[in-house]
C-alpha cells in the first residue's frame, strides 16, 4: 500500500508541472504584448527594450518558464500590475476567505446530499425517491450564480433577513456568519445535486449485491444492514466528496462575484476586469496546485479505507 | 407428461427479439420525464432558430422612459430591461447565442476527442501514454477555474468563449472514448478480425466506432447542461459574449443591478438558462437509462 501511496505522489509531480505550463502560457496567450499594459502609449523603443528586459521577456520562453517556475517554488508570485502588491499576499488573505465558504457550502452539501442519497436508495421507485431524485437534478442543473441572485433578491431585497453582499466589516462572528449563509447556500446546490445522486446510485450497487439479500435473510435488523451498505458505499462517496470540495473552491468565482464575497473567486474577477495578468495567474496556480493535492489525498485516503483499490 | 415442444405460432407471435435501437427507441417511448424534457428543448430551440421571425421587437432597440416595465405588459408581455429593451425579443435571441455558445464546444469536445481517445486506445504504448496523461494536466483544473483561466487570459468575445469550453470538454471526452476504446479492442471479435486479415481502419470503422459512439454521445450528451451554464457564465463575468448583443448570461450581468426596481424581470434569463440545462440533463439521463449505459 505505501508503495502505492508512494507512486500516486510521483505521479503528481508531472500533473502540477504540467499545470504550471498552463498557468506560465497564460501570459502568451493574452493578446497583445505582455508588457502593453504597464507601459505608457508614448514609450520609446529603448524604453520598451529595456523594460522587456527587465522582466527577461527578451529570453526564450523555455528559459523565461524555468526562471518563472524557480521563483514561484520559492512563494513569489510577481506582483499585481493593478495594485503593486505581491500577488501572493493578495492571493493568500482571499484563499483565507474562500477556504471558509468552501468548508461551510462542502458541509452543508455533504450532509444533505449524503442524507438525500441513502433516502432515495432506500426508498427506491417510491415517491421519496423522486422527490429526492428531482431536487438532486434541479441542483445539478441550476446556474449557481443566478440561485445567488435568487436568494439575494428573497432574502435580502423582500424579506431584508441578511445582507446581499460583501464579508463581516467589523470582525464579529455572528456578523460573519450572516454574510456567508447566502453564498454557503448558492454554493452548496450543484454539490448537493452531484453528490445525492452519486450517493443514491452507490448504495443502489452494494444494495444489489447478494451478500445484503444473505444478511437480510439471516434476520439482521433493518437498521444493521443499513451500516453495511453505508460501509460498502462509503469509498466511491468518498472520491466524490473530495472532487467537490476542490470544485468548491475553484467554482465559486461566479458566486463570489455575486455577493463580492472578498475570496479567489473575486480577485480572480477583478484581476479579469483589469486584465492583471499576474494576479490571475496566482490565482490560478495555487488554486490548481490546491486541487492537485487535494485529489492526492483523497487517493490516499481511500486506499486506507479500502486497500483493494492499491491493489489494481 | 410429455415435453411438449411450443406451438411454432407462439415463437412468431412473440417475434424475433427486438433490435438495440428499437429497445431503445421503445423505452424513451415510455419515458415520460424524458419526453415532456425533449419537448420543452425542442421548443427552445425552435423558438431561439425562429427568433428573427418571431421576435416582436428589435432586441437592441431601447427606450428610455419604458425602463424595467413589469411582465404582463400588452406590448412587452415579459417586461423591459434597465435599457427599456423587450425582454421577450431579447430572451429569444439570447437563447440563439446561449444554444451555439454552449453546444459548440460540446460538439467540438465530442469531434476532437473520439479522435484523440480512439488513436490513443487502439495504439497503446507510447503514443496512449503521451495522450493520456497531457489530458490528466487539464485535470488539475476544476472546469469553471479552466475555462475562465482560459477565457481571462484570451479576452473576452465569442470565438474565444467556445475556444475555451472546448479545451474544458476535450479532455473529458478523450478519456471516455480511450477507455471505452480499450475496453472494445480486448474482445475477441476485433481479435478475430486483425487475424483474419482486416486492415487498421476497417477494424476502426466496423468494430471499435461503431461500439464506442454510443457511449461517448451519451457522455458528451452529459456535458451540454455544464456547457451551457458555463457559456453563460463566462458572458456574466464579462468574458463571454459582448454587448449589446443578447446572451443569456450577460443579461443576467446587467439587470442585476436592477434587482431593487424590479424583482422578477432580472430573474428571467437565469431562469432560461435554467430550464435548457435541467431539460438537456433530464433528457441525456433518460438517453443514458434508454440505452443502458452505466455512467
Amino acid at each position: 500500500m505505501w508503495r502505492y501511496v508512494g507512486r500516486r505522489l510521483v505521479l503528481a509531480i508531472p500533473t502540477l508541472l504540467g499545470a504550471s505550463i498552463i498557468v506560465f502560457a497564460m501570459v502568451h496567450l493574452a493578446p497583445g504584448d505582455p508588457i502593453a499594459a504597464v507601459m505608457p502609449v508614448d514609450a520609446s523603443k529603448e524604453q520598451v527594450e529595456a523594460v522587456k528586459k527587465a522582466y527577461g521577456f527578451d529570453q526564450p520562453l523555455p528559459v523565461q518558464y524555468l526562471k518563472w517556475l524557480g521563483r514561484v517554488v520559492t512563494g513569489d508570485l510577481g506582483k499585481s500590475i493593478a495594485t503593486r502588491r505581491a500577488v501572493i499576499l493578495d492571493v493568500r488573505d482571499a484563499l483565507a476567505n474562500s477556504l471558509v465558504l468552501a468548508a461551510s457550502s462542502s458541509l452543508m452539501a455533504f450532509v444533505a446530499g449524503i442524507a438525500l442519497g441513502l433516502l432515495a436508495a432506500f426508498r427506491q421507485g417510491r415517491a421519496l425517491d423522486k422527490i429526492a431524485s428531482g431536487i438532486a437534478v434541479i441542483g445539478v442543473s441550476v446556474p449557481h450564480y443566478w440561485a445567488g441572485i435568487i436568494l439575494i433578491i428573497i432574502f435580502s431585497v423582500q424579506l431584508n433577513w441578511l445582507p446581499a453582499m460583501g464579508a463581516a466589516s467589523d470582525g464579529g462572528v455572528v456578523d460573519y456568519a450572516r454574510h456567508m449563509a447566502l453564498p454557503t447556500i448558492a454554493l452548496a446546490l450543484i454539490p448537493l445535486g452531484v453528490i445525492a445522486r452519486v450517493v443514491r446510485s452507490a448504495a443502489l450497487d452494494v444494495l444489489a449485491q447478494e451478500f445484503v439479500l444473505a444478511l437480510r435473510a439471516k434476520g439482521l435488523a433493518h437498521r444493521r444492514v443499513f451500516t453495511h451498505v453505508v460501509k460498502n458505499a462509503a469509498p466511491q462517496t468518498i472520491t466524490v466528496l473530495g472532487l467537490q470540495f476542490g470544485f468548491q473552491l475553484g467554482g465559486s468565482v461566479l458566486v463570489e462575484a455575486v455577493f463580492s464575497w472578498p475570496g479567489t473567486g473575486y480577485l480572480l474577477n477583478l484581476a479579469i476586469f483589469q486584465r492583471d495578468i499576474p494576479v490571475l495567474q496566482g490565482v490560478i496556480l495555487v488554486l490548481a496546485t490546491f486541487f492537485v493535492l487535494l485529489n492526492l489525498l483523497v487517493d490516499v485516503l481511500q486506499t486506507f479505507i479500502d486497500p483493494r483499490i492499491a491493489r489494481h | 407428461m410429455s415435453v411438449v415442444a411450443l406451438p411454432q405460432e407462439v415463437s412468431t407471435v412473440a417475434g424475433a427479439p427486438m433490435s438495440y435501437w428499437r429497445t431503445v427507441a421503445w423505452r424513451l417511448a415510455r419515458d415520460r420525464a424524458t419526453l415532456v424534457a425533449g419537448a420543452i428543448l425542442l421548443l427552445i430551440a425552435v423558438s431561439a432558430l425562429l427568433a428573427p421571425w418571431i421576435a416582436p421587437h428589435d432586441p437592441n432597440a431601447g427606450s428610455i422612459r419604458l425602463r424595467l416595465a413589469p411582465i404582463g405588459g400588452a406590448t412587452h408581455p415579459l417586461g423591459t430591461d434597465e435599457q427599456g429593451r423587450d425582454m421577450l425579443s431579447r430572451l429569444l435571441w439570447g437563447g440563439r447565442m446561449t444554444l451555439v455558445a454552449g453546444l459548440t464546444p460540446v460538439v467540438v469536445a465530442f469531434l476532437v476527442g473520439t479522435v484523440l481517445g480512439v488513436i490513443a486506445g487502439y495504439a497503446g504504448g507510447l503514443t496512449n501514454t503521451l495522450v493520456m496523461r497531457t489530458m490528466d494536466v487539464f485535470y488539475a483544473f476544476p472546469a469553471v477555474l479552466l475555462a475562465i483561466a482560459i477565457s481571462g487570459a484570451l479576452g473576452p468575445g465569442l470565438p474565444n468563449t467556445l475556444i475555451s469550453l472546448s479545451i474544458v470538454f476535450i479532455p473529458r471526452v478523450v478519456r471516455v472514448a480511450e477507455s471505452a476504446t480499450v475496453q472494445v479492442k480486448g474482445l475477441e471479435f476485433v481479435a478475430a478480425a486483425r487475424a483474419s486479415g482486416a486492415g487498421v481502419w476497417p477494424i476502426l470503422r466496423h468494430h471499435l466506432l461503431a461500439n464506442i459512439l454510443g457511449p461517448v454521445l451519451v457522455f458528451a450528451s452529459t456535458q451540454v447542461s455544464l456547457s451551457i451554464i458555463l457559456a453563460a457564465g463566462l458572458s456574466f463575468l464579462g468574458l463571454g459574449v459582448t454587448p449589446p448583443a443578447a446572451e443569456w448570461g450577460l443579461m443576467l450581468n446587467t439587470l442585476r443591478q436592477s434587482i431593487y426596481v424590479n424583482a422578477i424581470v432580472p430573474a428571467l434569463p437565469g431562469l432560461a438558462i435554467f430550464v435548457t440545462s435541467m431539460a438537456f440533463n433530464l433528457v441525456s439521463d433518460g438517453l443514458r437509462d434508454a440505452m443502458e449505459i452505466r455512467s
